[in-house]
């Protein structure tokens, strides 16, 4: 099975800018782009997944750093990024959009393009798709399950969660640190997660995650032409601090592990779903 | 040459001004098209024989003969005829008329054009948009069929599109994940997201196919992976 997909390249890195590092969940990748994107005309809007009250995921239409800012860190739900998109364009009057999204999202924001029978005049205005590493996500109420029942937290108390080293994590506005290990939270996973193949966002321009990385760093696959010299410019402007993938630990052997092992999980799922007679996306 | 008409049924011209739209853009890219029928932007009377294309929008008034013969002589003309738009591909808000308006108050009953002749494509969407009409014309040329595939499935199969199938076909089959494709594509804002899942507001949706259409959890085309 190939675990990652096509790509050009793939390297480590982290967003030059300290105060993009401190808001960011790894190296800050996503909100760098984004940031540099708006501050030197390659982008002029940029969908977020912004956090509102007790810790609620809701897409957004960013044009601002402060509005990047805003809405980095991973929120461990669904976030329907692509249902702003058309107002992106129509409201917002962009045309030079970053998406960006889990692997799924990245897949259907693809279909948009190719397909783009409810989509009048988005196609030509993306301009960027940045995909995050994905192994399951949660639906609300089932985050909300791990953060109040299992690790005690309230929802309203919640600043940032975090998936590593074998467990969910949940940081207060108190400072504390609560944790619960990753395998007690498998039963609030969404279900339809188990049919996904996709462990690196294998159709964004940019894919990136944390696996394969130091801490505070983050991994990325280069997979277009349009990703390599975005982030070659950004590169070039001194927006990222980069290392080799080669050189840096764990590297990219765990992020083949995590890849595969999704795969080979969710392939079996798959399976058994076409034995009961039950679709899926053909 | 390639010989292409806009023939129109009952419709609202939504998909004439997308198809409009794209004139340019399909001049520019074929330098071959002929536009050989069309009533507001071609000043010929009758539909010739032998069309390459036929792109015909609207549903079709079962209570008119007119109508019928229209569309029947439609699928003799046409190479390939194309269900352009929602109405044509699926019934879309004609879906819902039953007679006594003004100013034909027996028109009561309104069929997708798929319904009535077999249609080689159907196009849903209110109207499409008009780079998916360029991308369908530009493959039928081609004789692209792997990208024809899904549009030729609902020529065949699509006609009871409606914002249920969201529930029906995804959310009861636990497919959907939660990516909004559905509320954006959805023209009449029917679609909401409420807690990651879509929410179809039954009394504005008008049945035009679009949001389950663009679900990648229904059909997902092996070449939307072929990425540059
Ligand atoms: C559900 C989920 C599961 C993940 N699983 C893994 C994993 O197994 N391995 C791994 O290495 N990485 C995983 N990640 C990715 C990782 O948590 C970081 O999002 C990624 O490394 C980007 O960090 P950053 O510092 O570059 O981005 P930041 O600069 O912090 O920006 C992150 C961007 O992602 C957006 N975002 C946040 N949450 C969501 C969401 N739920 N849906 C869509 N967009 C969102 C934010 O709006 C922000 O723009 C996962 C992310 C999510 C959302
Ligand atoms: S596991 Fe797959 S389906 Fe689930 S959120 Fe991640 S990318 Fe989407
Ligand atoms: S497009 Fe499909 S998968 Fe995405 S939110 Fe709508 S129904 Fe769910
Ligand atoms: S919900 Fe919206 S997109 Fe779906 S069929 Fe109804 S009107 Fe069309």
């Amino acid at each position: 099975m190939d675990p990652f997909g096509k790509y050009i390249k793939a390297v480590s890195a982290r967003a030059a800018d300290k105060e993009i590092l401190k808001k960011s969940q790894d190296g800050g990748i996503i909100s760098a782009a984004y940031i540099y994107g708006l501050e030197n005309g390659l982008l002029d809007g940029v969908i977020v997944a912004d956090k509102e009250d007790k810790f609620t995921a809701v897409p957004k239409v960013a044009t601002t750093k402060d509005e990047v800012l805003s809405a980095a860190g991973t929120k461990y739900t669904t976030c329907p990024n692509l249902s702003v998109i058309k107002s992106a364009v129509r409201e917002y009057g962009c045309d030079k959009i970053g998406f960006v999204g889990t692997p799924c999202q990245i897949q259907s924001i693809r279909k948009a393009i190719k397909y783009p029978i409810g989509y009048r005049h988005v196609p030509d205005k993306i301009a960027l798709i940045m995909g995050i590493f994905c192994m399951e996500n949660f639906p609300y109420n089932g985050m909300k399950t791990i953060v109040e029942e299992l690790c005690g937290v309230r929802m309203e108390d919640v600043v940032k969660t975090d998936i590593g080293k074998g467990k969910f994590w949940v940081y207060t506005k108190w400072g504390d640190v609560k944790t619960v290990a990753l395998k007690d939270t498998h039963p609030y996973e969404q279900v339809s997660c188990h049919i996904c193949m996709d462990y690196t966002a294998e159709l964004a321009d940019l894919s990136t995650g944390s696996v394969g990385s130091p801490d505070g760093w983050s991994t990325i696959f280069v997979r277009t032409g349009k990703g390599d010299d975005y982030l070659n410019k950004m590169i070039k402007a001194g927006a990222l601090e980069t290392r080799l993938i080669e050189e840096v630990k764990p590297g990219l052997d765990l992020v083949q592990k995590l890849a595969l092992q999704k795969k080979e999980k969710n392939a079996k799922e798959r399976e058994h779903r076409k034995e009961i007679g039950l679709p899926l996306p053909y | 040459m390639v010989k292409v008409a806009h023939v129109q049924l009952s419709s609202c011209c939504g998909c004439l001004v997308s198809l409009a739209d794209t004139y340019e853009k399909l001049l520019d890219v074929l330098g071959a098209i002929e536009l050989v029928y069309s009533q507001t932007l071609a000043d010929v009377k009758e539909v010739p024989d032998n069309v390459d294309i036929i792109l015909l929008e609207g549903s079709v008034c079962l209570s008119d003969h007119h109508a019928l013969e229209v569309a029947l002589e439609s699928r003799k003309k046409a190479k390939i005829l194309v269900a352009l738009g929602a109405c044509a591909a699926s019934g879309n808000i004609t879906r819902f008329c039953k007679g006594n308006q003004m100013s034909k108050p027996i028109h009561d009953s309104f069929a997708p054009l798929t319904e009535v002749v077999k249609c080689d494509l159907a196009i849903p969407g209110c109207p499409p948009s008009p780079e998916a009409i360029v991308a369908v014309i530009e493959a039928a040329l081609k004789g692209d069929m792997e990208y024809l595939e899904p549009f030729a499935e609902l020529a065949k199969y699509g006609s009871e599109a409606c914002g249920c199938d969201l529930l029906v076909k995804v959310i009861n089959k636990s497919l959907c994940m939660g990516c909004g494709s559905c509320a954006a594509a959805c023209p009449t804002r029917a679609v909401s997201m409420d807690a990651g899942r879509p929410l179809v507001d039954k009394e504005i949706c008008i049945k035009c196919g679009a949001c389950s259409v663009q679900c990648p959890r229904i059909r997902f085309p092996e070449l939307i992976g072929n990425i540059e």
